[in-house]
């Protein structure tokens, strides 16, 4: 014979489980209320702009490739200065405010290429310096492009080293 | 004709991003390291030359090439000096862009302030 008290909790127990499963289905709907509800991006559109302008500063990326190529420099020796000069570029543009502007409109395509890593780097650098020079500009200048170099070094090297292995 | 091959693979690269950015919730800052790091594989295991090869700035511009570069400069000092040269090497080819993003950024911090 179960005690008073355990007839109690058993009784109470299903109406516990039907509180519990009428709060996990109005969190559902409300879920999926929020999942329609939600306009959804212009795909199409977005991969467009994305691309059109992200081709663009490629082919001006083409244009300063073509220029340390004509000088006599293979495709390996010729891009670092190539990068270089793109991610000076990429600076001039944010520290006059125009890169954002750029970037606002056109979505990866401005993020994606080197310029945008710049874009990052500097602009990153003029929002923290009121922090001080040292502890805010110096110190957050990588805040964003920071994560790049670390995991782009630890790709980067361990493929390398499994390359350099396999080719002993 | 290189403009036009740098133009759509570049521009590709670039499209892929912003399918990322818009079918995921990852951030523009998780969408770069994931294209970083998958250039940087590609990289470390010798696909990503015949791809620069062909495709030119197309392929070094976008984030994947600055991926691929710190891995071919590892790989390549490593097969010049040994094991040693997997670190000396990864800043070979990116090092120089590296030094002037520090550089020109802390001047231009020094001179410009955000817009908004």
């Amino acid at each position: 014979m179960p005690s008073e008290k355990a007839r109690k909790q058993i009784t109470k127990m299903p109406e516990t489980i039907q509180a519990a499963q009428e709060q996990k289905r109005r969190q559902e709907a409300y879920q999926q209320l929020v999942a329609e509800r939600t306009p959804k991006p212009p795909y199409l559109r977005h991969f467009l702009v994305a691309f059109m302008t992200g081709g663009a500063v490629c082919a001006l990326g083409q244009f300063v490739l073509g220029i340390f190529m004509g000088r006599g420099l293979d495709i390996n020796a010729a891009s670092a200065p190539t990068l270089a000069v793109m991610i000076l570029l990429g600076i001039v543009l944010t520290a006059f405010g125009i890169y954002d502007e750029f970037a606002e409109f056109a979505g990866a395509g401005a993020a994606v290429p080197i310029t945008g890593f710049a874009n990052t780097v500097a602009a990153s650098a003029m929002d923290f310096k009121h922090e001080g020079w040292v502890l805010g500009m110096g110190a957050k200048m990588f805040i964003i492009a920071g994560p790049v170099i670390v995991y782009g070094i630890l790709s980067g090297v361990f493929a390398s080293f499994i390359t350099y292995i396999i080719r002993l | 004709m290189d403009y036009i091959i740098a133009f759509l693979i570049g521009g590709f690269i670039c499209g892929i991003g912003q399918l990322i950015l818009d079918f995921t919730t990852l951030t523009p800052g998780h969408m770069l390291v994931l294209l970083t790091v998958i250039g940087a594989l590609a990289g470390g295991f010798g696909l990503y030359q015949p791809f620069l090869s062909f495709a030119k700035a197309g392929a070094l511009v976008p984030v994947t090439g600055f991926g691929a570069s710190i891995a071919k400069g590892s790989l390549l000092e490593a097969e010049r000096t040994g094991i040693i040269g997997l670190f000396t090497g990864a800043f070979e080819f990116t090092g120089q862009g590296l030094a002037v993003a520090v550089f020109f950024s802390a001047i231009a911090a020094l001179f410009f302030s955000p817009r908004s």
